[in-house]
């Protein structure tokens, strides 16, 4: 386990001596405060209006601003991530640098978990961007706080197994651009099946939607945390990380 | 120390190590030949536990890479080819990582990457990004890597390709250096490394295990069939007389005809092994009255031994020598 942090340690310095980090951050920040700008403008627009028509009627921060900014926030991750995961195992093949890892008395489940950790890191980093828009809201309003809370939760997890699935693609391959490319159309599919599966309810339709990362996200999104999502999303890091570790495995045996 | 047996490793389609086995006393440098791609980075690859081998076993300080990898890694300081260095690392950061990832107590990393840096000549660059070190500093730096959390073993990976002929003696000297406490296996292609700093040479090719002896006991075993070059006066002789009656001395087996120059000819004789066929040669030419101007040994180079041996490799698989001193 120490193995693990020592590794992540290492990696999270990585992040942070090249642009990467910062990029993401800043980019992030950007369209993140772009979508604030719009949701609070609005918000503010319509409850002018209703209160110059008379109808009063009941504006809510909570649902009107925080919970389309945590969905557009969520849908953003998504091209964030394979940004994030594409070196993590792609870079230390082309370098060679993976034989030192795999040949120091390390187990490999330790250089996974190590490396999935830094990336978690650097994705929490990249989200506190937003912490600083919400901020504003808590300073100038009285935003009930639990269902932002649980929001967040929810990025963190559905960013979580998609951090997993990348570092699987990652070692897939000794090609970042690939990697990324890949990790990139795998988080749109799993984006997209919500869309297929919208107004069907055949079974097939149902497994295909429990399969989408976004049906989880909407329950979050309205600050519901229910233990079937969490579940789903835990297991869908642990088996991302599973096959990570047989695909290292595997490396070893084709090689 | 190292104890190799009937290792095998196949790739999807070629075999790149077919069925080799050899033993490495403690404290003995070795040196690994063989031409690019004769199977020498995947022994290497399978004895630091990077590979697991198809078929045999291979064991290091009595642990079998197979049943008790992390035991053996331990014990194991590689280095590859190229360097495994992180570009974006300085080097103190990039020591005190590996030092940590080898399970040093942090109590005493600070005091062991102080000694490989000076041991390996690099603690004038301790705070110097990896990527901007040139590749002698860089070689060197993969170096302290290796014995950082001083190993039973070292295993190194044509630790001097790629260096400028001062460095490459730098490197030799540090090697040699290490030997007292690390038993150590180099692998090269370059023959004059081995004659340099090896105790022992295990020469592959394709694949197979050619030879396996003491750096001395080969060369005199392959001087042992001599080699010698004559030169006659040609006065009124016929090439082809003289080489049958050289052929006719006792204990040669072959006679190669190398140059007929203005008046004299020059042959090289090879004797059969163990035969000293000098006097006797003398005595046939004096004897059939002819003038003899030059007899003098042609020592076989381990260039020669190793270029016979791979290629004899080629031609008929079988003809595995395995030396005395096993």
């Amino acid at each position: 386990m120490s193995n693990a942090w020592i590794i992540a340690r290492k990696e999270i310095k990585s992040y942070f001596a090249s642009p990467i980090a910062y990029l993401l951050m800043a980019f992030f920040g950007l369209i993140f405060g772009f979508g604030f700008f719009t949701a609070t403008r609005d918000f503010v627009r319509f409850s002018f209006q209703s209160q110059m028509m008379g109808r009063g009627m009941p504006m809510n921060v909570n649902e009107q601003v925080i919970r389309p900014l945590l969905g557009f926030a969520s849908t953003v991750a998504l091209f964030l991530i394979p940004m994030i995961t594409m070196r993590l195992f792609a870079e230390e093949k082309r370098t060679g640098t993976i034989e030192l890892l795999m040949t120091s008395p390390v187990r490999d489940w330790e250089i996974i978990l190590g490396k999935w950790i830094a990336s978690f890191w650097l994705y929490v980093c990249i989200l506190a961007m937003s912490a600083i828009n919400i901020g504003l809201l808590f300073a100038f309003g009285k935003p009930d706080w639990k269902p932002v809370l649980v929001g967040y939760l929810g990025l963190l997890l559905q960013g979580g197994c998609l951090l997993a699935i990348g570092s699987f693609i990652s070692t897939t391959t000794r090609n970042q651009i690939i990697a990324g490319g890949v990790t990139f159309f795998v988080c749109l599919l799993l984006w997209l099946l919500s869309w297929f599966t919208a107004f069907d309810t055949a079974a097939t339709s149902q497994v295909v939607n429990y399969l989408s990362i976004v049906t989880h996200f909407e329950n979050f999104s309205k600050g519901v945390l229910d233990v079937k999502d969490v579940v789903f999303y835990l297991s869908m890091i642990f088996f991302g990380l599973f096959i990570t570790s047989r695909s290292m495995e595997s490396l070893r045996w084709r090689s | 120390m190292i104890k190799v047996e009937g290792l095998t490793k196949r790739y999807a389609r070629t075999i790149a190590v077919d069925n080799i086995s050899f033993e490495v006393e403690k404290g003995q440098i070795v040196g690994f030949l063989g031409p690019n791609g004769a199977g020498k980075t995947t022994t290497m690859r399978v004895l630091t536990c990077f590979l697991p081998p198809t078929a045999g076993t291979a064991q290091v300080a009595g642990f079998d890479v197979l049943e008790q990898p992390i035991e053996v890694k331990r014990r194991i300081g590689y280095l590859p080819e190229t360097p495994p260095v992180y570009p974006e690392m300085e080097v103190q950061e990039y020591l005190t990582f590996v030092g940590r990832l080898r399970g040093i107590p942090s109590s005493d990393i600070a005091r062991r990457v102080r000694e490989v840096s000076e041991r390996c000549a690099i603690a004038d660059v301790p705070t110097k990004l990896i990527g901007k070190l040139s590749k002698g500093y860089r070689q060197r730096v993969g170096l302290a890597q290796a014995i950082i959390h001083n190993p039973d073993v070292l295993i190194l990976d044509e630790p001097t390709s790629g260096l400028d002929p001062k460095q490459i003696i730098e490197t030799r000297e540090l090697i040699r250096s290490l030997a007292g406490d690390h038993t150590i296996i180099l692998s090269t292609h370059i023959l004059s490394e081995v004659e340099h700093s090896c105790e022992r040479v295990i020469i592959i090719s394709h694949g197979k295990l050619v030879a396996i002896d003491s750096v001395a006991n080969l060369t005199n075993r392959l001087r042992g069939s001599e080699a010698v070059s004559i030169e006659i006066e040609s006065d009124g002789l016929s090439q082809a007389d003289v080489q049958q009656r050289l052929e006719q001395v006792s204990g040669v087996s072959r006679v190669v005809p190398k140059e007929a120059r203005d008046g004299s000819f020059i042959f090289e004789v090879e004797s059969l092994q163990g035969r000293h066929i000098r006097a006797d040669l003398a005595r046939a030419v004096v004897g059939a009255g002819w003038n003899l101007s030059e007899l003098r040994p042609v020592g076989l180079s381990l260039e020669d031994i190793f270029l016979q041996l791979t290629a004899a490799e080629k031609e008929e698989p079988v003809a595995a020598v395995h030396g005395g001193a096993q």
